[in-house]
């Protein structure tokens, strides 16, 4: 019994990027939002600290000072056309996201606030700038609330916990997905003119990650299977601060509202790395410094952690040590009762899961897998494009954490990721829409479902000799401990081999549930066989990329070398093995220079 | 340290009526519910069955009743509820496998509240954002943080005694709204409110507010909607 529904567009993932798709797609085309989580559950709704857009409203910002930021923050491997149109978008953006309803903070005047955040800086004095429009620490649910909310108005239609399958391709062009419901257990066949990936990203291969259980790389996965390439994917971001052990996000906020990095000696560690910006340098610089300081003995209690301070009286202390003000001037302070309005989740978090608090102790915390750069090519419009000359694969789209346009390079700064589903998620939803009313439909071969059953069989039919949920254990501590913040050639073969051990592995996994309903014992386990494709990419590719940038540090080869290494990887999985192609960068206004902070 | 896990078990294709089975597991203090579930469904049976996704209390996807009480199972942790550990569906939603509950009229009650911004005024002539005070802005803070977990209207037995109330959380939800002084349909809003199954079958029992893993005191809002309603008047 075939379930077939045909939609001008379908959008896989309903993020903010899903969603923004989801809304433009449907203003000129039939389309459809499917699914593997309520859309109120995607992992949009975990960011915290804020969206980057230089509006300006408590001192002067200009878009060229956020896109030259993201270009020095990306290490310059991002390309700044699209950079460029994206920080010019952003101001609209934020606006629009207001327009629609979004509660953000507010100034005295009654203007949407914003807060510093690391690696934003006033290009004429190199100093923090406040760039980040917030909504306390939760301006990511409030993102997701708001587009949903805009989406119901909008009447766009949802297929909820509807998890995609496979990209169905017909003709060399995009021509549907097949996804399984998981209430029922039935395939259904979403035959479609365009189809956008907003699919999330894959921090979960790590055993240390502020991600979702829902982030397995399932669109970077399809696509290769597809034989598809992906870019960029040795670069991914650990966030410095991530609550010990757990990985628990805690955001770049708390050091925008003046928290500062202290080690085991109880000494603040970052002016020695960054001079200037200090604690609010970007994401890659301070991760490295939190890992140096602890592999030199000076972590908390000897262990792998340090600590963020964001106690009144330090804040107040070294905001005047480093002369931080108001915008009217007078000196930088900050009471209990604000850290606690600014910071509500924060304080939750680590009350609830550390048993701290932050408004009078130390909070603990190590670095944590948390952003995937890397992902799906596409160009600003969100069109996929396939190879080095950016060949646009016909009906195919991505944006958000999946996509990689690329505006993040080797490494995001905070309050990027939020305004890059915001733009892109939109510009794809209109591209694809546009696309669907100029072509026909594909016709589907007989048996669409048929490679999405085949998948399935497979996990069904192993030998039962492997556990899944071991070798998903295993996955994670050799991708955190060997692909993770610093890296080294010998490390990375050890992690290729091991993932590939892994994969063999897989292959005799059997799914216990038998059932229709609700399998998620299926689910798991074909979401696992994503991340073993996805994590051996990004070992492949880290091990090949034989320079340091951005978020890939390579103990071997410790500086950037931009005569060999200034382009893009693809990389393709071709009869069971990964190849390797480059892509130029687009370089327009910024020669790549020594990046200091 | 060794922990007892009761969990409610419910295989629609397989058996006939629901039952419980009681797993020992080694588990640490600060261990949460949700990583006990993980070890079971990954070591012990495959088979069991619930949703999770963000693991740190913001997607709202595992409320659960544990040990009699609504928790979400990422956010709660064995240091909070004992070694002796029950873990249930929601009440009042029907279980459509072990711990899964259809969640379809929770949030059909939701979307009877028109939630999203209403505004059709024309935006401000210098294109940029509608201004709002702080004040203006805190006055809705709290019902910004609902996260639709449904632990509260899960805990109201005014919606255990009747599926037709909004309950709780839709109401959370209209409050966002109608205290946003941006927003233009506060009057449709209560209007809706005000019929049978709208604020009226709120008894101020104050479960939801015990349930709320977000810390929203939802009695008191609605106590502020209930206000509205009567003078007319959104102070």
């Amino acid at each position: 019994m075939a379930n077939i529904h045909q939609f001008d567009v379908v959008v896989v993932g309903a993020g903010g990027a899903g969603l923004m798709a989801g809304l433009y797609a449907s203003r000129g085309a039939k389309t459809a939002v499917i699914s593997k989580l309520y859309p109120t559950r995607s992992h949009t709704g975990a960011a915290q600290g804020g969206i980057g857009a230089a509006l300006g409203n408590l001192e002067e910002d200009k878009p060229e000072w956020h896109t030259y930021d993201t270009v020095k923050g990306s290490d310059y491997l991002g390309d700044q056309d699209a950079i460029e149109f994206m920080c010019n978008e952003a101001i609209d953006a934020v606006l629009e996201l207001e327009h629609m309803g979004l509660p953000f903070d507010r100034t005295p005047e009654g203007r949407i606030s914003q807060r510093p955040f690391g690696g934003h800086t006033n290009n004429e004095t190199g100093k923090p700038v406040r760039r980040a429009a917030h909504a306390a620490d939760r301006t990511g649910h409030m993102i997701l609330q708001t587009l949903y909310q805009q989406c119901l108005k909008n009447k766009v239609n949802f297929f909820d916990e509807y998890q995609a399958l496979e990209l169905l391709i017909v003709n060399g062009k995009a021509a549907g997905v097949v996804a399984v419901e998981l209430a029922t257990g039935e395939l259904h066949t979403f035959h479609a003119k365009a189809v956008i990936f907003a699919t999330g990203g894959h921090g979960r291969i790590f055993e240390v990650t502020s991600n979702a259980y829902a982030y397995t790389g399932d669109g970077a996965a399809m696509l290769l299977r597809k034989g598809l390439p992906l870019e960029d994917m040795e670069f991914f971001q650990f966030h410095p601060t991530g609550i010990y052990k757990l990985g628990i996000l805690i955001t770049e906020g708390v050091r925008g509202e003046g928290g500062v990095l202290i080690n085991g000696k109880g000494e603040r560690f970052m002016p020695k790395y960054a001079p200037t910006v200090k604690d609010l340098a970007s994401r890659d610089v301070v991760s490295r410094a939190i890992y140096t300081e602890i592999r030199e003995g000076r972590g908390a209690n000897g262990s792998n952690y340090v600590y963020l301070d964001v106690r009144p009286e330090s804040v107040i202390k070294y905001a005047a040590l480093d002369g931080r003000t108001n915008p009217d001037g007078s000196p930088y302070t900050i009471t209990g009762e604000e850290v606690l309005a600014k910071l509500p989740d924060i304080i939750d978090f680590c009350r609830v899961y550390l048993g701290v608090d932050p408004v009078t102790q130390l909070m603990p915390i190590q670095p944590t897998a948390h952003y995937t750069m890397g992902g799906i090519p596409t160009n600003k419009y969100g069109e996929v494009v396939i190879d080095d000359k950016n060949t646009v694969f016909p009906g195919l789209y991505a944006a958000g954490e999946c996509a990689c346009v690329s505006v993040h390079g080797g490494n995001r700064l905070g309050t990027n990721s939020l305004l890059d589903l915001v733009v892109f998620g939109k510009h794809s939803g209109i591209k694809a829409a546009e696309y669907a009313n100029q072509v026909d439909f594909q016709e589907l071969p007989g048996d669409a479902e048929a490679g999405a059953r085949s998948q399935f069989d497979t996990l069904r039919n192993g030998s039962g000799k492997e556990n899944a949920f071991d070798i998903a254990t295993e996955m994670k501590k050799v991708m955190f401990d060997l692909v993770g913040i610093y890296r080294n050639e010998k490390d990375m073969r050890s992690a290729v081999e091991k993932v590939r051990g892994l994969q063999e592995r897989f292959k005799q996994v059997r799914v216990t549930d038998t059932g229709r309903i609700f399998n998620t014992d299926l689910l798991n386990t074909w979401e696992l066989g994503n991340m073993l494709e996805v994590a051996e990419v990004i070992a492949h590719c880290a091990l090949n990329r034989k320079e340091s940038r951005g978020g890939h540090s390579r103990e071997d080869y410790p500086e950037r070398d931009d005569q060999n290494w200034l382009k893009h990887t693809l990389a393709w999985k071709k009869d069971g093995n990964v190849s390797i192609g480059y892509k130029p960068v687009v370089i327009t206004k910024y020669q790549p220079k020594k990046r200091v902070y | 340290m060794e922990v007892t896990l009761k969990i409610f078990r419910y295989n629609p294709e397989v058996d006939k009526k629901w039952h419980y089975e009681t797993y020992s597991i080694e588990a640490e203090e600060t261990d949460r519910i949700l990583d006990l579930l993980e070890k079971v469904k990954g070591h012990v049976d495959g088979t069991l069955s619930f949703r999770r996704s963000c693991a740190h209390g913001v997607c709202g996807s595992d409320a659960l009743r544990i040990n009699g009480r609504n928790y979400l199972a990422c956010k709660t942790l064995v240091r909070d509820v004992g070694h002796k550990i029950t873990v249930e569906p929601l009440l009042g939603l029907k279980v459509i496998k072990d711990l899964i509950v259809d969640m379809e009229p929770f949030f059909n009650n939701y979307k009877k509240v028109l939630p999203y911004f209403i505004n059709e005024s024309p935006l401000p002539a210098d294109g940029k954002e509608r201004l709002q005070s702080p004040e203006d802005r805190a006055r809705f803070d709290e019902t910004t943080k609902c996260i639709l977990c449904a632990a509260c209207t899960t805990s109201c037995p005014s919606y255990w005694g009747n599926e037709s109330y909004l309950g709780p959380a839709a109401l959370v939800t209209a409050h966002r709204f109608i205290f946003d002084s941006r927003d233009e349909a506060a009057s449709q809003r209560l209007e809706i409110l005000s019929e049978t199954n709208g604020v009226a079958r709120c008894h101020t029992i104050f479960n939801c507010t015990m349930a709320c893993p977000r810390d929203i005191k939802i009695t008191k809002a609605i106590g502020e909607l209930k206000m509205a309603m009567v003078t007319g008047k959104l102070d």
